[in-house]
């Protein structure tokens, strides 16, 4: 599945998408950046509630293929520049990152 | 062949918003010398946690990059308080950072092992007082 077709799927808010033809393939659920770093495997959905400039950073180094903030989390103006400018999908909803686990496991 | 490509990247000590800067620079450049997919997430990821570990705890420092045909060598030097137990900081879950860091989402305790992690080679050489140099090696195509 794509990250277009996983926004479009589940009607998941767009931050930004600047490739949506991007594959996702599993998926990690968390919010410490390290543990994501440590963890996370690349082309995964990341499910978190961070929503810092350094998610974006995280994102894009641990080529994760779109960030999805939980719980009606949303990145602020500049932060979307940043993502776009750095290539990072970023989708949001207002469900909680227990939800969108449960939803998107059976997926991705 | 010896020869090597160096690059050097100073990490500003104050700000979290420019940290990362270093990492993605690094990135792009590995990306343009067409190392594979891999080698350019590990380095790029032991990278950005150095350059956290030196703005959360040292007040910034310097990276020095160095790519050769077969590995690439990451220097990290800083003039901040030192490691006083290396062996306790490499353990995961084992943090000094303050409150403010966690709630950035950083402080897990994971950095140093996620370094290693990632690495092939790392080596910690830290003086209490004085500063701490990490070298990394990561090996292309193995």
């Amino acid at each position: 599945m794509t990250v277009r077709e996983l926004q479009e799927t589940f009607g998941f808010g767009v931050v930004a998408m600047p490739q949506p033809d991007r594959t996702v393939s599993g998926g990690y659920v968390g919010d410490l950046l390290s543990w994501v770093m440590g963890r996370a495997q690349a082309d995964q959905v990341w499910i978190t509630i961070m929503s810092n400039v350094n998610t974006v950073a995280v994102a894009s180094l641990s080529d994760v293929s779109t960030v999805l903030l939980a719980e009606g989390v949303t990145l602020d103006e500049e932060l979307v520049r940043t993502a776009e400018e750095k290539s990072v999908n970023v989708l949001c909803s207002d469900l909680s990152a227990f939800r969108l686990a449960a939803l998107l496991g059976p997926a991705v | 062949m010896s020869e090597s490509l160096n690059f050097h990247y100073d990490v500003d000590g104050e700000n979290f918003v420019s940290a990362g800067q270093a990492s993605v620079e690094l990135k792009k450049m590995l990306r343009r010398l067409g190392l594979p997919p891999d080698t350019i997430r590990r380095l790029s990821i032991a990278m950005y946690e150095g350059e956290i570990n030196m703005v959360i705890h040292a007040g910034g420092g310097a990276a020095d990059v160095e790519v050769y045909e077969d590995k690439v060598v990451i220097r990290l030097v800083d003039h901040g308080p030192g490691i006083a137990d290396v062996e306790l900081a490499m353990q995961e879950g084992y943090s000094t950072a303050t409150d403010s860091v966690r709630s950035l989402g950083f402080g897990a305790g994971m950095g140093l092992p996620n370094m290693k992690r990632y690495t092939d080679e790392m080596s910690i050489d830290s003086v209490v007082g004085e500063g701490t140099t990490i070298t990394m090696t990561v090996y292309i195509n193995q």
